[in-house]
């Protein structure tokens, strides 16, 4: 069996205009990649939404980013300042990558 | 002078608005139909481009118009105070919390291209011409009064802190639209009537069949929008939405008379002043007014207004000036 190496998955769910200020933040740290993922319907405390308006307002788009265990709390932290007053889900989850050095 | 019904008819039977009123009415019915986003961001891209390209092509060579500082400082000048009045009438008439009303009063203080682009298309097929520059005034006029909305946020205590104002100045200064619209203007203004006879072929004889797909997913976004929204709504905030427009008409009709504009010119300034933004704005109060509620704004300004102005807003300013300018 393929050898596996345990990391941590940060699933940013986020509103479309604040994007590039959460990827400026995940850049500074130097975070080793991230995946930007469209969404397209959802409903949450803040109401329901749906792409397909005009105005990236109302738009939400996921990053998924993998990092190593000691990373998450420094990687969270910044995350949080841009989402403190905004719509959005944090979630940090195990994962088994197969090439470690890559994270 | 024509009547109003003759006007809004007119108006209401043109391709344009018959084919928002579709979508509209596909949207209540909960139809599949649709748009793709990235189509409906194309068509809105070659809008501004035509729009822009061809007021440019037409001040070329034409000697420069002192009006149109006039016009532009106005124009500034409307932007920053409407969402002043806007606010305390929402105060006074609504049930809206301070940020909510903020952020409302906004985007009734910027326009809507749209509304613009039907009204050039409504005065032209009514015959009358207007000043080429009167789009330069629709760039003018997008961002001053958000900045009105979050000194109005700030004072009222409830912005709970600043988003980082150099980042957000540059967002809503250069956001894709105002740069698609008066770059199309400089290059259409530097080519001239040479460049517009290259490009005439895309943006003269397609641009009304474009628009009338663009305000199909523009009717089809607003009922989906008003389906989901209007239970946010009391009737004194949808109110709003159709006597502010109207209101923001009077006085500017009144306001630009001294820059003698042609009735064309006239209107649009009026039709620009009146529209509600529900593309730059939005975005721009998501990331710094979070707390004020996207339901409220976007429904008022794509839902209730947009519609009212696009069926009977435009022939009734329309009306106003030509009463006015008699």
């Amino acid at each position: 069996m393929m050898q596996t190496h345990p990391k941590k998955k940060l699933e940013i769910i986020i509103e479309a205009p604040l994007l590039n200020r959460l990827l400026d933040k995940l850049e500074r740290l130097n975070v080793s990649g991230y995946t930007v993922v469209p969404a397209i319907a959802g409903k949450g405390s803040g109401g329901a939404w749906r792409e397909g308006q005009l105005t990236q307002a109302g738009h939400m788009v996921m990053v998924i980013c993998i990092t190593s265990e000691e990373r998450v709390p420094e990687v969270l932290k910044p995350v949080y300042d841009v989402l403190a007053r905004h719509i959005g889900i944090v979630t940090v989850s195990d994962v088994q990558v197969i090439r470690a050095d890559h994270f | 002078m024509t009547s109003f019904f003759a006007l809004a008819s007119q108006n209401i039977l043109s391709p344009m608005v018959l084919f928002f009123g579709l979508g509209l009415l596909a949207a209540f019915a909960r139809s599949d139909l649709s748009i793709p986003e990235s189509i409906a961001k194309i068509m809105a891209l070659y809008l501004l481009l035509a729009i822009g390209f061809k007021g440019g092509a037409s001040m070329s060579g034409v000697g420069f118009d002192p009006r149109l500082v006039a016009a532009l400082g106005l124009g500034v000048i409307l932007s920053f105070s409407i969402p002043l009045a806007g606010y305390a009438l929402l105060r006074l008439t609504t049930g809206l919390s301070k940020i909510d009303a903020a952020a409302v009063a906004a985007h009734y203080g910027s326009i809507s291209i749209v509304t613009f682009v039907a009204g050039t298309q409504a005065v032209s097929s009514l015959g009358f011409s207007f000043e080429p520059w009167i789009v330069a005034v629709a760039a003018v006029m997008e961002f001053p009064a958000i900045l009105t909305a979050l000194w109005l946020a700030s004072r009222a205590g409830e912005a709970k802190h600043q988003t980082e104002g150099a980042e957000l100045f540059r967002e809503i200064a250069f956001n894709g639209s105002i740069v698609m619209l008066v770059g199309s203007f400089l290059i259409g203004w530097i080519t001239g009537k040479p460049g517009l006879d290259i490009v005439n072929p895309f943006i003269g004889d397609p641009f009304r069949g474009v628009l009338c797909l663009f305000l199909l997913d523009m009717g089809i976004v607003a009922g989906r929008g008003l389906r989901q929204g209007a239970g946010e709504l009391e009737w004194t905030t949808i109110a709003f939405g159709i006597y502010m427009p109207m209101a923001i008409a009077l006085l500017t009709a009144v306001l630009v008379l001294p820059l003698d504009l042609s009735v064309g010119g006239h209107a649009l300034f009026v039709i620009l002043a009146a529209s509600a933004s529900y593309i730059a704005v939005p975005a721009a109060m998501r990331v710094a007014l979070p707390e004020a509620k996207p339901a409220i704004y976007l429904t008022m300004s794509l839902g209730v207004t947009f519609p009212f102005n696009l069926t009977l807003g435009i022939p009734a300013y329309l009306m106003l000036v030509q009463a006015l300018k008699g």
